[in-house]
């Protein structure tokens, strides 16, 4: 039976003070840091999933936030965090706060753009979504 | 001396994409390295909310070209998970055949672009020589030689003919042929060999504390290959991951070399057992729930989540590219290394900036 698809139902949900303290445990049960998601959850909050693997299982949590909130970062404990924290601060406007190194935006994104490119509030312009 | 920052990149002779490592060497030896990316960034995910589920299949193509047929495969097979799709064996098969397609060619361009980094020009050429075969291959067969767009959710759009499945055989047995040929330059030769033997090196752990995929942590001795969860042919299709263990440069292009035979012995495989059938499954609706997929591109495992919402346009595709994962990796084989390998050791990783920055 094939088994590289999995429904997303019944995810653990972490709260923001036990983020870090939950990735050390994973760690430390010999796991590693697959990827990161977010996406829009509501008009005013964000999920981030963290996708965690063992050999070819993967293990998911969910944290839900405020859009435009500060967020613990967990590249202290897995440094392979450090570009995907970077690339969510780019796309929905979280901070993650103890980044190993923080491009303060500008990871994907040109300097000057002050717009968030994935909150559900910016729309492609209709002339280009012929 | 005292430390100097070097800028390596964005344009430079080995890059076939742009990033850049800011180096800070001290006498030549590089202390530390810090990348800066975002110069082919072009927001591909964002585009989901304007291109319905099914156009997203071209889309998602075109993250990568080398594994454009990959990417669309993975995508599709999320959707097919989501929506209770069942695929026809043939074409589960099909997608097999021109996705190991893809490893050979994306495997013999990387060899090619290995060989020109450390200045091995006629290596370079005779493995770029070979790789025409394949592009023949896809060309006859799908209609383009880089980006094939076979996939489309429910199965594949196109396939091979009892002639062309003999044709396919034969070529990819010449292509064996000629890389077997090459085995000792690539490998064995003294030059190559001290250029690459002892560079760049990743230990087991690092791979794994890291978050290494592909062949850059099949090299250090993990045998991580996301073929194992066997989608599409892999559910029949009996195979062991390539790994090896010096977890140098060296290594890294011995596993590809090697997986570019065994991918060749698979697409045999593949075609031998091709079941008869049909080649898509009708189906309605729309796509609904949350979705992770994954998938082995030739560069390492790729991960797809996907959102939908009951809607035709997705509310949320995610790419998670195998180079992406491999960037942390990269930036550990740096430090205590001399200025001068610096080009081999970012190749060795096989870098998609276009997939990376999507």
């Amino acid at each position: 039976m094939s088994q590289e698809s999995e429904k997303l139902l019944d995810v653990p949900v972490l709260g923001i003070e036990s983020v870090v303290v939950h990735a050390q445990r994973l760690k430390d049960r010999g796991l590693r840091l697959v990827a990161m998601t977010a996406v829009d959850h509501d008009e005013a909050s964000v999920d981030v999933f963290y996708h965690f693997g063992q050999d070819l299982k993967l293990e998911h949590s969910r944290l839900t936030v405020a859009k435009g909130s500060a967020v613990p970062s967990i590249s202290g404990v897995f440094f392979a965090a450090l570009l995907v924290e970077n690339e969510i601060q780019d796309q929905f406007g979280l901070t993650f706060e103890g980044l190993v190194l923080d491009y303060h935006r500008t990871l994907l994104l040109d300097a000057d753009l002050t717009e968030i490119p994935f909150r559900s509030d910016i729309k492609i312009p209709p002339s280009r979504s012929t | 001396m005292a430390r100097t920052v070097v800028p390596f990149g964005p344009q430079h002779p080995v890059f076939p994409e742009p990033i850049q490592l800011k180096l800070v060497v001290e006498d030549e030896i590089v202390k530390e390295a810090i990348p800066t990316i975002g110069f082919v960034h072009r927001g591909l995910e964002k585009l989901a909310e304007i291109r319905d589920f099914h156009q997203m299949v071209q889309v998602v193509e075109r993250t990568c070209g080398i594994c454009s047929m990959i990417h669309a495969m993975c995508y599709c097979q999320g959707l097919e998970e989501m929506m209770g799709i069942e695929v026809p064996d043939r074409a589960r098969y099909l997608r097999t055949v021109w996705s190991e397609l893809h490893r050979i060619h994306s495997h013999l361009l990387w060899l090619g672009l290995h060989a020109d980094a450390f200045g091995f020009e006629s290596l370079f050429m005779q493995l770029w020589k070979i790789r025409e075969k394949i592009l023949d291959i896809n060309e006859a067969t799908a209609g383009n030689r880089i980006i094939v767009s076979v996939n489309v959710v429910g199965g594949v759009r196109a396939d091979l003919s009892t002639d062309q499945q003999r044709w396919v055989l034969k070529e990819v047995a010449e292509v064996s042929r000629m890389v077997r040929a090459l085995e000792h330059p690539l490998l064995e030769d003294i030059t190559v060999k001290h250029r690459t033997v002892g560079v760049g090196v990743l230990t087991r752990e690092q791979a794994h504390l890291l978050g290494a995929v592909g062949p850059v942590a099949r090299a250090s001795g993990l045998p991580l290959d996301m073929r194992l969860l066997k989608y599409a042919g892999f559910r029949e299709l009996e195979f062991e991951p390539v790994v090896e263990t010096a977890g140098d440069a060296w290594a890294r292009s011995k596993v590809r070399f090697r997986e570019v035979l065994q991918s060749a012995h698979l697409v045999r495989l593949a075609i031998e057992k091709l079941p008869a059938g049909d080649l898509s499954t009708p189906f309605k609706g729309q796509p609904t729930g949350e979705i992770v997929t994954r998938i082995e591109q030739p560069r390492g495992e790729c991960l797809y989540y996907i959102k939908g919402s009951g809607k035709k346009n997705l509310d949320r595709v995610r790419i998670r590219t195998p180079t992406f994962a491999n960037v942390p990796p990269m930036l550990a084989m740096l430090p205590g290394t001399e200025l001068a390998n610096v080009p081999v050791i970012v190749l060795s990783i096989d870098p998609c900036i276009s997939c990376t920055e999507r």
